[in-house]
């Protein structure tokens, strides 16, 4: 097996995450979304690792873990304040920045 | 002198049969299940799909030779992201469920478009940029074992970085906390401050309590209303929660008519 | 070089004597005028000090320096506020102070019933230091605060009538003339530091020989640009006539005496330019005999008796102007004939309003006659002045007019017959109109208004009178004898002791010709004026219209600078409202019109800005894409 099939694989699920925070409304679902796009990115860190034969891109990809887990907590606040206020968590309600 | 560096990429790029098994397996179901995400209704259906594909992940990570990774994704991503994005479901409300009538004029087919051309595009480059030389694997890097190996690297070149990640984390925590914190506009009523209101209002219907919910002889249950001694139906006597859910029983079915008719 | 502690002291009083005067209103209605007076008294007495310690000393040990503190220090551009008094400024000082005191003496006495006396008193002594500051300046920066503070204690000055709208314009156009010579000595102050990198007089004076003849003809054009406007030289005359708009003691001391004979101390200060610039000096010449010819033929047609003398003092600055345009040797007599014309000009101003004084305000001379046995004080002064200003000898004006004319007549060649001829001719015009006033005024038949009755002045107006008519008498004799100015100043003016031209006549042969030329000039107007009009004829030649409006030097003006100027300013304004607003209008409007399209897209739902961010990452992913494969 080619070992730029994972690399494949990887770029299949960046694009289906970003689809997805594209076209889903709920605020949740598009947060998995970036999770996954983010998941993606750490598999091609995984595999790129292992082509070059050092460690390196699987620092990369815990810190990546890491800084991930920072927006959850973060993102997910966020979520739950306007939640809070709007009764709502689809981002099309939160939308008075406009003209 | 390019021909033979691709061929020498096709060979030694390749790799055992069993791991190429395993992603011919795996890989197909990861992504009918990332597809899954886009097309379900149910977010908590969107969070478990993720789950799935976040542990087949996990496991292509570890036949990478990432097995330090492999296991955070497990425990950090399966284990603890995906819990709490289930519990915040919870919180807003496991049944949110939300049509998919796209509500924004020329949304869905450009992001399609961009996606997937994005896709192809970062594709076609992985692609060119693979054939130029062959994986050297991690065997040598792992000599001393992964876990051994990140170790070294964190705290050593990278140790800057780590510490400055370690910082953000703790900023992360702290300000969840203060984003969820929510202010109290009043005092919480007591007891006290209840039955004085009791006993303050128009009419003392109520200023021993409110009614018990039930039928007693026939459905001694809390979704169903109390009979009055006239035979209709007590609203206060069942949850307002309750009732906001549609979860009430009519307490007609257990007037007494029916009950006498049932006896002839 | 000697330092004093003292020379402060010069300026500071009058100074803060005004500030004060000024500050304090109406209580110091009662004392203001004895205090302003008082303080320039001692001003003078400050003065013929320093004169006396500065005589006992010998030649180049005489100049004082003090310096106060140091004021501007940028870059390369360092200038200290330091006085330099040296033997040409001691000569202002004591004219300034002295004349100066005489007039505020006199102006007790004429200022009597005017209200605000307290605040003429308080511009007077504003006036004395300002312009002592102007004479004790050591570098051109310093010079230009002072020559700065006279242009507005003239202003001020002139303006003192404010309330009458003809004096606030004369004023303001004294202001508007006087900055068009400020604009010169500004020029010229940049171009000494751009060519010497120093604005001081020394400075300037030790880097004037090597310095480029471009340079210096140019400075020396801006100097005289300057020296015009402040002393009405052609082409800036115009404003000497309206200043008179004035109260006369203003017009003795400041638009006779000291004020408009800046410009001559400036030339004269900036010798070692002209000495090194035969194009400047050509200009400066230029300009003195167009002007004293100019002020000489105003004055004949002048019935306003104000400003005939005003008309004088234009054509007897010129005179001055003409003598520091002919080398080093004319300086001294420049200086001379302005310290003399100090005395007699001030004193025939004085006089004449001391005749107003008498005559309720009237200043039209056909409306006067006869005077002389009413105010014999007033008469026999002024008359000591009139002398002094023909040039008859033994009085002042004939050591120093005739030495002008001498000095001219010895620039040898054509040159020398041409200026020497038109000074000629302008003390045969001097001798005609100021034999015009005398006679108009105080002798004939009296042709007054009606309910005039004139009478002599107090004391404290006559005793001024009698000392400067014993200047007129005795200044000229003092002066020269021995050479005692020339030589007092040969160390500043004429530092390589060049002697004059060759003498072209005998100095008696010049001395007769002008003698002859005043006496044909006197003759004439006395026959002419022996009877005359109140009224002033209409049917005249076309000369003495012309001569009555000035030579048309308003009309000129206004054709020449006015005019244009206007359409100027109405092009500028219109391109300021159509050409600029309409460009900043224009980009406003584009931008709105813009941004009403574009902030469509500003939708507010975050999706739609996620997909334009990863459309563009698309499309830059995409070009790369193109142009690397």
């Amino acid at each position: 097996m080619d070992i730029s099939n994972y690399l494949y694989l990887s770029v299949i699920l960046f694009t289906i995450g970003a689809l997805g925070v594209l076209i889903r409304r709920n605020a949740i679902v598009i947060f998995m979304c970036i999770e996954l796009m983010l998941n993606a990115s750490n598999l091609a860190l995984v595999t790129f690792s292992r082509i070059n034969g050092n460690l390196d891109g699987q620092v990369a990809s815990f810190f990546t873990m890491v800084v991930a887990a920072c927006e959850v907590v973060v993102g997910l606040a966020i979520i739950v304040t306007i939640y809070r206020s709007r009764r709502s968590a689809s981002v099309d309600d939160a939308s008075l920045l406009k003209n | 002198m390019l021909h033979t560096a691709f061929h020498l990429g096709l060979t030694v790029g390749r790799t055992a049969t069993p791991e190429a098994v395993q992603f011919w397996i795996l890989a197909p179901l990861a992504v009918i299940a990332a597809l899954g995400i886009l097309v379900v209704k149910k977010a908590v259906h969107s969070a478990l799909l993720m789950a799935w594909v976040m542990v087949t992940l996990a496991i292509f990570y570890i036949a990478q030779d990432a097995l330090f990774l492999g296991i955070v994704q497990i425990v950090v991503y399966t284990g603890a992201v995906m819990m709490l994005f289930l519990f915040i479901l919870m919180l807003v409300g496991v049944d949110s469920s939300e049509s998919f009538v796209e509500n924004l004029k020329g949304q869905r087919i450009p992001a399609i478009i961009a996606a997937l051309g994005l896709g192809g595009l970062i594709a076609s480059l992985v692609g060119r940029a693979t054939v130029a030389g062959p994986a050297v694997g991690l065997t040598a890097a792992n000599a001393d074992g992964n876990v051994q190996g990140l170790a070294k690297l964190l705290f050593t070149q990278y140790v800057w970085a780590f510490e400055v990640v370690s910082a953000l984390l703790i900023t992360a925590a702290l300000g969840a906390m203060v984003l969820a914190h929510s202010q109290k506009v009043r005092s919480p009523f007591a007891q006290r401050d209840l039955s004085i209101a009791r006993f303050r209002k128009s009419s003392l219907g109520d200023a021993a309590g409110l009614p018990a919910s039930g039928v007693y002889a026939r459905h001694n249950a809390v979704d169903v209303p109390a009979l009055l001694p006239d035979g209709s139906p007590a609203p206060t006597s069942v949850s307002q929660t309750l009732r906001a859910r549609g979860d009430i029983i009519s307490s007609s079915s257990f007037a007494l008519e029916s009950i006498e008719e049932q006896e002839d | 070089m000697r330092t004093s502690s003292h020379l402060v002291y010069l300026i500071a009083l009058p100074l803060f004597s005004a500030a004060l005067l000024l500050l304090l209103g109406r209580i110091a209605d009662k004392w203001g005028h004895l205090l302003a007076t008082l303080i320039s008294a001692t001003t003078f007495g400050i003065g013929v000090a320093e004169f006396f310690s500065m005589h006992s000393q010998s030649g180049a040990n005489r100049a004082v320096t003090q310096k106060i503190f140091e004021w501007i220090s940028v870059g390369n551009l360092k200038v200290d506020a330091s006085l330099l008094l040296d033997q040409l400024s001691v000569c202002f000082v004591l004219l300034i102070t002295g004349v100066g005191t005489l007039i505020h003496i006199y102006s007790i006495a004429y200022m009597d019933h005017d209200k605000d006396r307290r605040r003429f008193f308080a511009y007077l002594n504003l006036f004395i230091a300002a312009m002592l500051l102007l004479v004790l300046g050591d570098s051109y920066l310093n010079l230009y605060v002072g020559w700065e503070g006279v242009g507005l204690a003239s202003y001020l000055l002139i303006g003192f009538w404010n309330q009458n709208p003809a004096y606030a314009v004369a004023a303001k156009k004294a202001f508007i003339a006087n900055r068009v010579g400020d604009v010169g000595l500004s020029l010229a102050i940049m171009i000494s530091f751009a060519q010497f990198g120093t604005v001081s007089f020394a400075g300037v004076q030790a880097g004037a020989p090597h310095a480029s003849p471009v340079a210096l003809s140019a400075i020396g054009a801006m100097l005289l640009l300057a020296a015009a406007g402040k002393s009405a030289q052609f082409p800036l005359q115009s404003w000497l006539g309206d200043a008179m708009a004035g109260p006369t003691p203003v017009s003795a001391l400041i638009h006779a005496a000291t004020m408009v004979t800046a410009g001559v101390y400036l030339i004269t200060r900036s010798n070692f330019i002209f000495d090194a610039s035969s194009t400047a000096r050509i200009l400066v010449v230029t300009v003195g005999v167009i002007t004293l010819l100019f002020g000489a033929i105003v004055g004949t047609a002048k019935d306003d008796i104000k400003k005939a003398l005003a008309a004088s003092t234009m054509s007897q600055i010129g005179y001055m102007i003409l003598a520091t345009g002919l080398g080093p040797v004319g300086y001294a007599f420049a200086i001379m004939h302005l310290l003399t014309h100090g005395f007699f000009k001030a004193g025939m101003f004085l006089g004449a309003g001391s005749v107003m004084h008498g005559m309720e305000d009237e200043v039209n001379m056909r409306k006067y006659g006869g005077l002389a046995k009413l105010m014999p004080i007033t008469a026999v002064t002024f008359g000591l002045g009139y002398l002094a200003i023909l040039g008859v000898p033994p009085f002042a004006g004939f050591y120093s007019k005739d030495k002008i004319i001498e000095t001219a007549f010895n620039q040898g060649g054509g040159k020398g017959i041409l200026l020497g001829g038109a000074a000629l001719i302008g003390a045969g015009i001097t001798a005609f109109y100021m034999t015009r006033v005398v006679v108009l005024t105080f002798s004939g038949a009296r042709r007054w208004k009606e309910g005039a009755h004139p009478h002599e002045s107090s004391i404290l107006m006559w005793a001024p009178m009698v000392v400067l008519a014993i200047g007129s008498v005795a200044s000229g004799f003092l002066l020269s004898f021995g050479s005692s100015l020339v030589n007092w100043l040969q160390p500043v003016v004429n530092a390589s002791n060049s002697v004059g031209g060759k003498e072209l006549m005998n100095p008696w042969v010049v001395s007769l010709l002008a003698l002859a030329v005043v006496v044909l000039g006197a003759g004439y107007a006395i026959t002419k004026y022996r009877t005359v009009e109140a009224v002033a004829p209409e049917k005249v030649s076309i000369f003495t219209k012309a001569a009555r409006k000035d030579l048309f030097q308003d009309d000129v003006n206004d054709a020449l600078l006015v005019k244009p100027g206007k359409a100027l300013t109405l092009g500028l304004v219109a391109t300021d409202n159509y050409v600029i607003d309409g460009a900043v209008r224009l980009v406003g409007w584009v931008l709105s019109e813009i941004s009403d399209v574009l902030r469509k897209i500003q939708n507010g739902y975050v999706r739609t800005y996620a997909l334009i961010m990863l459309a563009g990452v698309f499309i830059g992913a995409l070009i790369i894409w193109v142009v690397t494969v």
